[in-house]
């Protein structure tokens, strides 16, 4: 460095920069303006998910009667057992990362290496599950029908169970034609997904099967969803009902409002890229640590940074867990 | 610089020996209140559900206190800000509290007046 950089002889002295502001050096203190102001992106991101979910707070899904499964345990009713999990690794992976700063600090670079590891293999755990949580929400299990209004009918047996739609629909041979541009309107284009059974098909289901009833998104005073009775349920699916939604995507969603999948894609996958663009961060600082980059530095500051950066990472999970999974 | 550590927690009540038992100490600190939070979530208990206080549950205030607790530790014990002088904490923590404060209360407000004007329908398009 000393013979890329001219010295002027004057780096002690306060008014030519040989003072470190708040006692943070350059690098420290930028980390933490980043910081700020991705904290700043990220509160913006769950206020706009209050004030929506505020919008409609009668009819907003309940966390834990949507996240209820867990891998390798089908069938399980597990609320919210996975993501606490997941919190789980997230914390320990700052643990780990912690630990790898402090044995910088001492400059213990086996230690930092192997902290380090541990670090990035935490925070693929994460990104792995986050991706799990992702396909089971939009594969979906019960099914629902959307009505004319864009409001979610779920279907219940008389014991208040959820009943899948692949459970009771019917089967009417039909022949499905597919649309095309030269014989219908050019604009309109197939749906993305098609489901596979068609509103006919439910609806014949539901009224040839006198057990099931139907639950609406609004809620009761003691915030349970409203379950109507056996005639209000004809009535409301003969009368309302307009299509069948499996899972959830950006325009429909099996579970509630779609602007509840919305936000739960954008906000945890814009998290997840964080996890992932910190597990890159971190996979080239340790190769640095390997190569001995830092040791023959005298410093292992660059660990400390990143690792700013990759405990920010927990501290944003913490509050989405709260407000998306918990309140 | 940063090498020496402030090892206090709680107001001084529990003061570890080395910075590496600090951060065990933390982790299980963190780990408690996160179990506490998911069996809250799952039990839902009838007394913090049924009761609120600012028109808000007990049950949620409980929730976004322990988070705030949570967030606390990590920002102070994890990335040093127990270390870093006091104007530094300040310049990043009370922008950030109060540019939020600000923006939630904003958007909620407004989220609650949109809810109420749906309820009612009285008023068609001026809101």
């Amino acid at each position: 460095m000393d013979t890329t950089v001219v010295k002027t002889g004057a780096e002690e002295k306060t008014w030519d920069g040989g003072n470190k502001p708040l006692r943070a050096s350059y690098g420290k203190m930028m980390m933490w303006f980043f910081i700020v102001s991705d904290a700043l992106t990220f509160s913006g991101f769950l206020a706009s998910y209050g004030f929506s979910r505020f919008k409609f707070v009668d009819a907003w899904p309940i966390a834990d009667q949507v996240f209820t499964h867990f891998p390798f345990l089908h069938g399980v009713d597990a609320p919210m057992y996975y993501v606490a999990f997941m919190t789980f690794v997230l914390i320990f992976s700052s643990v780990t990362m912690v630990l790898a700063v402090d044995a910088g600090h001492k400059m213990e670079q086996k230690k930092v290496i192997f902290y380090m590891f541990l670090t990035i293999i935490g925070g693929l755990i994460f990104v792995g599950s986050q991706a799990w949580e992702w396909a089971t929400f939009i594969k979906g299990d019960y099914g629902a029908v959307e009505t004319k209004g864009g409001k979610i009918v779920q279907f219940l047996d008389t014991e208040g169970e959820r009943v899948a739609i692949r459970d009771f629909a019917l089967h009417i041979p039909t022949e499905r034609i597919e649309h095309e541009k030269k014989n219908g309107l050019w604009f309109q284009s197939e749906p993305d997904t098609v489901t596979s059974f068609s509103f006919e098909e439910v609806k014949a289901g539901f009224l040839a099967n006198e057990d099931l009833l139907v639950r609406i998104q609004y809620k009761d005073e003691n915030g349970h969803p409203i379950v109507l009775s056996r005639e209000a349920s004809i009535a409301k699916i003969v009368n309302d009902g307009k299509l069948v939604v499996e899972g959830a995507n950006l325009r429909h969603n099996e579970y509630g409002t779609p602007l509840f999948a919305d936000f739960f894609f954008f906000i945890t996958g814009f998290h997840g890229f964080h996890v992932f663009s910190g597990v890159v961060i971190n996979i080239i600082i340790f190769f640095n640590v390997v190569i001995g980059t830092y040791q023959r530095r005298g410093s292992y500051e660059m660990v400390e940074k990143v690792g700013l950066y990759w405990h920010f990472v927990d501290l944003v999970w913490v509050f989405v867990f709260t407000f998306f999974y918990l309140v | 610089m940063a090498h020496e550590h402030k090892l206090e927690i709680f107001r001084g009540l529990i003061k570890f020996k080395s910075n590496n038992t600090k951060i065990w100490g933390i982790f299980t600190f963190l780990s408690i209140i996160t179990i506490v939070e998911v069996a809250f979530g799952i039990v839902k208990p009838e007394l913090l559900v049924d009761n609120s206080f600012l028109a808000m549950k007990l049950l949620n205030w409980v929730f976004i206190i322990l988070t705030l607790v949570k967030a606390y530790y990590i920002t102070w014990d994890f990335m040093h800000m127990r270390d870093e002088v006091k104007s530094l904490r300040r310049a990043v923590v009370w922008t950030t509290i109060f540019l939020l404060c600000y923006l939630v209360m904003i958007l909620l407000i407004e989220g609650d007046y949109i809810y109420e004007v749906y309820k009612s329908g009285f008023v068609k398009f001026d809101f």
